[in-house]
């Protein structure tokens, strides 16, 4: 398993592309919005959280089909396939690895998109948690998409459509927190209820893909 | 004599055959006398005047929306347990009508909500969890479309509506904990002592009815159609190897 994980980690950032998009594409979203809505700072501070929170799922979105769509393709997804290691390992390491890969940097970016959207001070703290906590969901979530299309040949537009009602409840949530957390409310419900999606979807969801990925390789 | 004799597609076509005038006539005469009945021979509402009638379309349909669901879900369920196509394409025949049901229940609350709230439309959590369903029938139609071979397409949809059912629950109660509602509550509980008055309510209920019939009657003719098509394809493949 560890083996697995490096060498996509090692892929992701040696191989091109990949690794840098999907921060450069938060980057890019956020720049759009004020152009979009106009500069005010008022209003800019009140929709950050939200903002910041679309932004991570988008770019969290855009990098799905690479979890599975190269393996795929040089066929070394049949190669793990019949290695020791069961299909639902395998689905959960490639769903760490895009994590690290695209969750971890745009957490960690987050907080200084935020400087851009004159995000209130009382919000960094709980965007960086509701994000910390939430993407995780969104990984596990989008490797079952990427594990449902990952046979098709225009698979991207299909795994978008399948994937973003599946990435409603977590938005809610998370956004929630982000919002309260910025506002100065209360923040404990709606952050338990993101870590029990997270934490449901971590144990659960890898079993679907797992299945899915089967039928696919058949 | 057992439910599974159905899973036989020359079996289920032959009995859905007999049964199919029947449903079809009994959904027509109900639907017949349940709207003519709400339209022209119940009272007006002494706050919402004329405008209650579109009950008679709004809450059938929204019910029967997600009863589709349910059912696309049972027989995605007996696909995944016991392999039988017809089920398979019972749940891939009742997709687009579940879909057709949702959108008029959308379209006509917003009729409705239009003199009512002021407004077409509102974040309402009702309102936006059928927004999501309706975008959940998307996606597994969508996927039932892109994958070529039919028991590859038949297995990933059915667990993408498993999946798909537990996710649609959760953001049912995330949109609650996210805004408060405009919409009145449930007004057909079971357990309630008073529902909607009486006069209103006896030809809902023949409304209703008719929008199962409705539902049914539109499931055993397009899953029949379904079985003729893949026996066409059948046919035609058998053709060209030969």
């Amino acid at each position: 398993m560890i083996a697995l994980l490096t060498r996509d980690l090692r892929l992701a950032v040696r191989a091109g592309g990949g690794f840098g998009l999907g921060l450069a594409f938060f980057l890019i979203v956020t720049v759009l919005v004020p152009f979009g809505v106009g500069p005010e700072t008022g209003l800019l501070s009140k929709i950050a959280p939200g903002v910041l929170w679309i932004g991570a799922l988008l770019a969290c979105l855009l990098s799905l089909d690479r979890i599975f769509a190269l393996d795929w393709e040089d066929g070394s997804l049949d190669l793990l396939a019949t290695a020791p290691l069961p299909m639902e390992g395998i689905v959960s390491v490639k769903a760490l690895a895009h994590w690290i890969t695209t969750g971890l940097p745009l957490v960690l970016a987050a907080p200084l998109l935020g400087v851009l959207l004159s995000l209130p001070a009382d919000g960094y703290l709980w965007v960086l948690v509701s994000l910390a906590v939430g993407t995780p969901a969104l990984s596990v979530i989008g490797t079952f998409g990427a594990a449902l299309t990952v046979g098709l040949k225009r698979g991207g537009l299909l795994l978008s459509l399948l994937v973003l009602p599946l990435y409603v409840p977590t938005l809610i949530f998370g956004a929630e927190v982000a919002r309260r957390g910025a506002e100065g409310l209360a923040v404990q419900t709606p952050l338990l209820m993101l870590g029990g999606i997270s934490a449901g979807a971590i144990a659960l969801l890898p079993f679907a893909s797992a299945a899915v990925l089967r039928i696919n390789l058949r | 004599m057992s439910i599974w004799e159905y899973a036989n597609p020359v079996k289920f076509i032959r009995t859905t055959d007999l049964v199919l005038p029947w449903v079809s006539a009994l959904a027509v005469a109900a639907l017949v006398v349940g709207l003519v009945w709400g339209f022209f021979f119940t009272p007006e509402d002494y706050r919402q005047g004329s405008t209650v009638k579109i009950i008679y379309l709004h809450v059938p349909a929204a019910m029967m929306a997600i009863n589709a669901w349910v059912m696309m879900l049972v027989t995605s369920l007996v696909w995944i347990v016991r392999r039988h196509h017809v089920s398979a394409l019972a749940a891939r025949a009742a997709a687009p009508i579940g879909a057709t049901f949702t959108i008029i229940a959308l379209v006509t609350g917003a009729l409705w909500g239009q003199p009512m709230w002021g407004t077409w439309w509102a974040w309402d959590p009702r309102l936006t969890s059928f927004l999501i369903l309706f975008l959940f029938y998307l996606g597994y139609m969508a996927l039932w479309t892109a994958i070529e071979n039919d028991d590859t397409a038949a297995d990933l949809t059915s667990i993408l509506c498993l999946v798909g059912s537990v996710f649609a629950l959760l953001s049912r109660y995330a949109v609650n904990f996210w805004n408060q509602g405009l919409h009145q509550g449930a007004s057909l509980s079971l357990d309630a002592e008073e529902n909607v008055a009486d006069v209103f309510w006896y030809p809902l209920l023949v409304c209703i009815a008719g929008f199962v019939l409705l539902f049914v009657a539109l499931v055993f003719l397009r899953t029949q159609t379904e079985i003729r098509a893949r026996r066409a394809r059948a046919l035609l493949a058998r053709e060209r190897q030969a």
